[in-house]
């Protein structure tokens, strides 16, 4: 037993508390920034002729939503939908819409489950995944056709798959947000 | 975890008040993505502006991903090659017996071109690239296929220039920013492209279908012609294409073509050469209304 009395009262797993203070800049900068560059990621990956790599910008979004709740604000989905659209090759306006959207459902699903574990985050963001895939792919003004949602499983499956490993480095990133640093 | 009840703050009225807000405005949000999203449904180039500003400033660190993907490949295809190893053998052997025919074919229609050229005294005129360059990007986790490449405006690109790599086609330019551009791939389902087949004159239009396929749709109706194993070319009607690149093979038959196989996949292309329109007056002629056509 390494944590005796006087030790968890001057450190906890953020680092020792005398004088010394959680940064706002890292608190909500962290959560942003790796939203923001989740959305830019899938276009440098691959040039690939069928759509393959998750919508990471979207994966980070509910991560950190369903991880950490309380710092993703409801309306986030309207300006982290703007910065999405300029590089997801959606129509512009499909990410404020959808992104938006799944904040209210998220919201909503967590107003009548208050408490949840991790398999039913897993769940939550499989479901709100696919809808969203679905969804985006029937409003991008491509001619649907059924050959076309079947291009599609590989990356719903995918994105089903790397969201526990996404929900990791979220919550990696999230102790790193809370680091404290002495105050100069 | 239980989340912090934030939905019941109390008696604060400006807490209630902020939480009312957040809705309001979340619901503001979608309504304007909604509008949004219309209107660029309705006229998709509505937002390309912002959208290339995007895409310049993504544009160097593209430059530097597609260096590593390249030479990262080269160890995924080896992984993949050993995963299908047998059937890619049986397939490559296949394949390889078609193309000493269709070498032997070629040799005799060159000789031919030649003399037929030899006798209209034409000079051979090689199409000069206007630029080469890398694809940077593309949307990989949208339905939509694009591709950005590394060069835009201030190298002389300009929208509708066709794109080739090293194998054949590889789609179209749609838009241009200072120092990126936006193509439109073959295999994007908006993506029409007129092509014939190359051993006769069997024309038809190349559509994607938004699976990595293109499907072939004979012009001509009737008996379908089509064979599995043939090759497809530009047919340089439109304008856009010069005629004889490389386009698809086919890979299955359908009632009314064939479906096939892109030749120049954009993940296997590291370099591509954007050409010059080929017929420019031909397309100006085709956007020109017919009725300024004749007082001119």
């Amino acid at each position: 037993m390494r944590t005796a009395y006087r030790g968890a009262v001057r450190r906890d797993e953020f680092g020792s508390r005398i004088d010394r203070r959680h940064s706002s800049l890292l608190a909500y900068g962290i959560p942003l920034a790796s939203i923001l560059l989740g959305s830019v990621l899938p276009m440098l990956f691959i040039a690939s002729a069928v759509p393959l790599v998750p919508p990471m910008g979207f994966m980070a979004l509910i991560g950190w939503r369903l991880i950490r709740p309380g710092i993703i604000p409801i309306w986030a989905g309207f300006p982290l939908g703007i910065w999405d659209d300029l590089f997801s090759g959606f129509p512009f306006g499909s990410a404020i819409l959808l992104w938006s959207m799944t904040l209210v459902a998220i919201e909503a699903l967590e107003a009548r489950f208050p408490w949840h574990g991790f398999v039913q985050d897993w769940l939550t963001a499989a479901l709100i995944i696919i809808v969203y895939l679905l969804v985006a792919t029937l409003l991008s003004g491509a001619h649907g056709s059924f050959p076309m949602l079947l291009a599609l499983v590989p990356q719903l499956l995918l994105s089903v798959l790397l969201f526990p490993i996404i929900s990791r480095m979220i919550a990696r990133l999230d102790r790193l947000r809370l680091t404290r640093f002495r105050k100069f | 975890m239980a989340p912090p009840s934030k939905r019941r703050p109390g008696f604060s009225r400006r807490a209630q008040y902020g939480i009312f807000t957040g809705y309001v405005v979340a619901g503001i949000g979608a309504l304007v993505g909604a509008v949004l999203l219309g209107l660029s449904l309705w006229r998709p180039a509505n937002f390309n502006g912002p959208r290339m500003i995007a895409a310049d400033a993504v544009a160097p660190v593209g430059e530097v991903s597609a260096e590593a993907r390249t030479t990262s490949r080269g160890l995924i295809e080896s992984i993949t090659g050993y995963y299908r190893a047998g059937s890619q053998n049986a397939e490559l052997k296949r394949e390889m017996e078609l193309a000493r025919i269709r070498l032997a074919e070629a040799e005799a229609v060159e000789q031919e071109n030649k003399r037929l050229k030899a006798l209209l005294a034409l000079q051979e005129a090689e199409v000069e690239p206007v630029v080469v360059s890398r694809i940077v990007g593309s949307t990989a986790a949208s339905t939509r296929r694009f591709a950005y490449l590394g060069a835009g405006s201030s190298r002389g690109v300009t929208a509708g220039m066709p794109v080739r790599g090293p194998r054949g086609v590889v789609g179209r330019v749609l838009e241009v920013g200072r120092n990126s551009s936006r193509i439109l791939l073959l295999t994007d389902s908006q993506s029409v492209l007129p092509v014939r087949r190359a051993q006769d004159n069997v024309v038809a239009l190349a559509e994607g279908r938004g699976d990595g396929l293109l499907r072939i749709r004979l012009i001509n109706l009737g008996i379908n012609p089509l064979e599995v194993g043939d090759v497809f070319v530009t047919s340089g009607s439109g304008g856009y294409y010069r005629p004889g690149v490389a386009v698809a093979v086919v890979s299955e038959l359908t009632n009314d073509g064939a479906l096939a196989r892109i030749i120049s996949d954009p993940a296997a292309t590291d370099f591509v050469s954007v050409d010059p329109i080929w017929q420019p007056d031909a397309i100006s002629g085709a956007a020109t209304p017919v009725e300024e056509e004749l007082s001119e």
